[in-house]
């Protein structure tokens, strides 16, 4: 609503209903006094309620012992530990997937959506396809599908499949090769300095003016440089370092990595159903910068490959970097359907706390605030990055 | 690398010289040839060639090592309509096509106009009276016992149907001049856009009925139903801001100049303008309910995906998932596709003339 400035209204009286001003905080103090008794209304029924049924408030049950064991866990946990512990292994085994997921589904969804922009016809067509395909399935159901394939389809142990020597599928996950005796918080440690150090680079680095990724090489070598610090602080921090690599014992694996179905379905479904909309950001990006930008860069005999990683991209980055936001978030959103097949994420656990306690409220709302920080760390950075390789226009 | 002669202008090329006119797409299309020649027959195999179709009972696919569409041709009632009244079946099929009916209708450029809202209102009213019954005739039918096809497409189209003027009055808060109007819209939009979908089912499916006065019972169906609208509202209201954003301001002060108050300058000169340009969004959001609905399996509502689990759990059909999720997926493929590839149509036509 606009008020146009209205030279005559020292005409009407102060407070009367014919002065713009006046009419417009009326409006307001209605609205806020109805949604004031909204919800006063909708409380005070919830503490009626919750009297009679005698659950108590707050969120003392969080020291409370949780009792119910996790599938698996990033930290350690017992059973025995309080459900604010159990709780932190939930958002940990989100972020887990969720991270992994972005970086995965980002790659490939690129790569789909440079393929759609092929000049080979049938590379063009096989990735319309899949695109196509992936975006009109909902995402519940390509989640029940992989998991059951996992589960269902695949071998037994004894009979896992072996792709590659030392890695095998069978129902019981993906197993693999993996680091052993390695000091699990250090690991942490280091994996986040890299992460931090990747932001830091990216928000700090010297102003280009295609500065789109820290790939120049001061920022690679610093990069490498933090790669070998955590590497080597790890290293000497855990004696007994060894790789142990997965044999048959029994009737299941010993040694390894495993990554359970439940982890290996919701990721593959969060990335292959996620690279379709990545794929098609990136291709509208690609086809926002016009088609002078290739014939220029082809007269310079630029090979078509480096036109778009040189030429191209960077100028497809101001377009591509928003939407490709809300996909992170949306990924790291839809990771919740993690509760419907058994993978123990915030939602599940939360899920499990709440039916045990009866807290439905505070479950409810721990589940939301947990996903309203995540959203809004990553739409921080996501626009700090963005500030950076906006155009600058004086 | 990939090239971008497909629409940068250079030298048109016939398309089957694009396989092989550079060593990288040649070899591309030879890896790609023998993916296909790998995956392609198998896949015909199994869903075709081998598959068993005809039967009765699960000892008919005992031998079979395709596929087993006999689950389907058993089960499909099921699937398709739930626990619904077996011989009444039909009002629940007719209650689909109405309501495919009205979204088609929605798509096309000649039915937008005010009398639109009365056209949703008598489809929806339509739909009630054959899914409820109890009138006209027909038999009573409790919601408890609706299920399958027709009830995700109640729950996406009710869904954006009741959003949708929600969501304007949204992004028109969003936009107006009152701060309190205004933070109040941002912080109910945003809120709302930074938490999971199925974080809103739990919270209509425990959190309500401690909202509510005793002896106020809203049964399961109608809370999944609030969840997805208060859910919807918030993305169409972005989706709307975009198209206010989209329109010259020439056309505000036009009507400030005509002398228009706010709600005639809404109504009849922004509005009007802005809902004309985000159609295609819309049916992309629509599309996306129709997807989302799938996650009222969570807590328990028999939609499409919950009637197929249920189908699955009968203990003399054990091991047909994947036949199960190819069917229904091959169903909210058709429909998603559909409806997309139209709404991409209608535009193009409107491009041209």
């Amino acid at each position: 609503m606009t008020f146009p400035a209205n030279r005559r209204s020292s005409h009407f009286a102060r407070w009367s209903w014919r002065n713009a001003r006046v009419r417009a905080w009326i409006y307001q103090l209605a609205m806020l006094l109805g949604i004031g008794l909204l919800v006063y209304w909708l409380v005070d029924n919830t503490l009626v309620n919750l009297a009679a049924r005698n659950i108590s408030t707050g969120f003392g049950f969080l020291e409370r012992e949780a009792g119910f064991a996790i599938s698996e866990s990033p930290v350690a946990y017992r059973p025995a530990d309080s459900y604010a512990r159990a709780l932190w292994v939930g958002i940990l085994n989100t972020l887990k997937v969720a991270a992994l997921g972005v970086v995965l589904a980002t790659l490939l969804g690129s790569l789909i959506g440079i393929a759609r922009l092929s000049g080979n016809r049938l590379l063009a067509a096989v990735a319309t396809a899949y695109i196509e395909v992936m975006r009109n399935i909902p995402l519940l159901l390509q989640l029940f599908f992989w998991y059951a394939l996992i589960t269902q389809s695949l071998p037994s142990p004894r009979l896992a499949l072996e792709p590659m020597s030392g890695v095998f599928l069978s129902n019981r996950g993906l197993t693999v090769p993996w680091l052993s005796g390695v000091n699990g918080s250090v690991f942490w440690l280091a994996l986040f300095a890299v992460v931090l150090y990747l932001i830091v680079a990216v928000c700090l680095g010297r102003k280009a003016k295609t500065a789109y990724l820290p790939g120049k090489a001061w920022a690679l070598m610093g990069l490498l440089f933090v790669l070998a610090v955590s590497f080597a602080i790890t290293i000497t921090l855990s004696p007994g370092l060894h790789l142990s690599v997965p044999e048959l014992k029994g009737f299941n694996f010993a040694g390894g990595a495993t990554l359970s179905p439940e982890f290996t379905a919701l990721l593959l479904g969060l990335v292959l159903y996620t690279a379709a909309f990545v794929a098609e950001v990136v291709r509208s990006g690609i086809q926002s910068v016009g088609a002078g930008q290739w014939q220029a860069g082809r007269a310079l005999g630029l090979r078509d490959g480096q036109v778009l990683l040189r030429i191209i991209l960077p100028q497809a980055l101001r377009v591509i970097v928003p939407p490709m936001t809300s996909q992170y978030l949306n990924l790291t959103k839809n990771s919740s359907l993690a509760v419907a097949i058994g993978y123990p994420d915030i939602v599940s656990i939360a899920n499990t706390t709440l039916n045990q306690t009866g807290q439905a409220i505070e479950g409810v709302l721990i589940i939301m605030a947990a996903y309203l920080t995540v959203s809004l760390s990553i739409s921080a950075v996501m626009n700090l990055y963005n500030r950076r390789i906006a155009l600058k226009e004086r | 690398m990939a090239t971008a002669s497909t629409y940068v202008g250079v030298r048109p090329v016939r398309w089957y010289h694009t396989l092989v006119n550079t060593p990288f797409n040649a070899l591309v299309t030879v890896i790609l040839v023998g993916l296909l020649a790998a995956i392609l027959p198998a896949a015909v195999e199994w869903l075709f060639l081998s598959a068993r179709f005809g039967g009765d009972s699960p000892q008919a696919c005992a031998q079979v090592t395709g596929a087993c569409w006999t689950f389907i041709a058993q089960k499909h009632r099921v699937i398709l309509f739930g626990l619904y009244p077996y011989a009444e079946q039909w009002r629940p099929l007719l209650a689909c096509v109405v309501l495919i009916g009205i979204v088609v209708l929605s798509c096309r450029r000649r039915f937008w106009r005010p009398a639109l809202a009365i056209y949703w209102f008598g489809a929806l009213t339509l739909v009630g009276v054959l899914m409820w019954g109890g009138v006209l005739g027909l038999s009573f039918v409790e919601t408890r016992l609706w299920g399958g096809l027709p009830l995700t497409l109640i729950l996406a189209t009710v869904g954006v149907g009741l959003a949708f003027p929600l969501g304007v009055l949204l992004a028109l808060g969003r936009r107006s001049d009152l701060p309190a109007v205004r933070s109040v819209c941002v912080i109910y939009i945003e809120l709302i856009r930074g938490v999971p979908l199925i974080s809103l089912l739990f919270m209509a499916s425990v959190m309500l009925p401690l909202f509510l006065p005793e002896g106020l019972n809203i049964n399961k169906l109608l809370r999944a139903q609030i969840a997805i609208v208060l859910f919807v509202a918030a993305y169409i209201a972005e989706t709307v801001r975009g198209g206010l954003q989209a329109i010259p301001k020439g056309q505000y002060e036009g009507a400030d100049s005509l002398g228009l108050g706010y709600w005639q300058k809404t109504l009849f000169i922004v509005l009007p303008q802005a809902l004309r340009a985000i159609v295609g969004p819309l049916v992309g959001i629509f599309i996306s309910v129709l997807k989302d609905t799938s996650l009222v399996v969570v807590i328990g509502v028999f939609d499409l995906m919950q009637a197929t689990k249920a189908a699955l759990a009968d203990a003399q059909w054990q091991g047909f998932s994947t036949e199960a999720y190819l069917f229904i997926g091959a169903i909210y493929f058709v429909l998603c596709f559909s409806i997309s590839r139209y709404s991409q149509s209608l535009e193009r036509q409107w491009r041209q003339g």
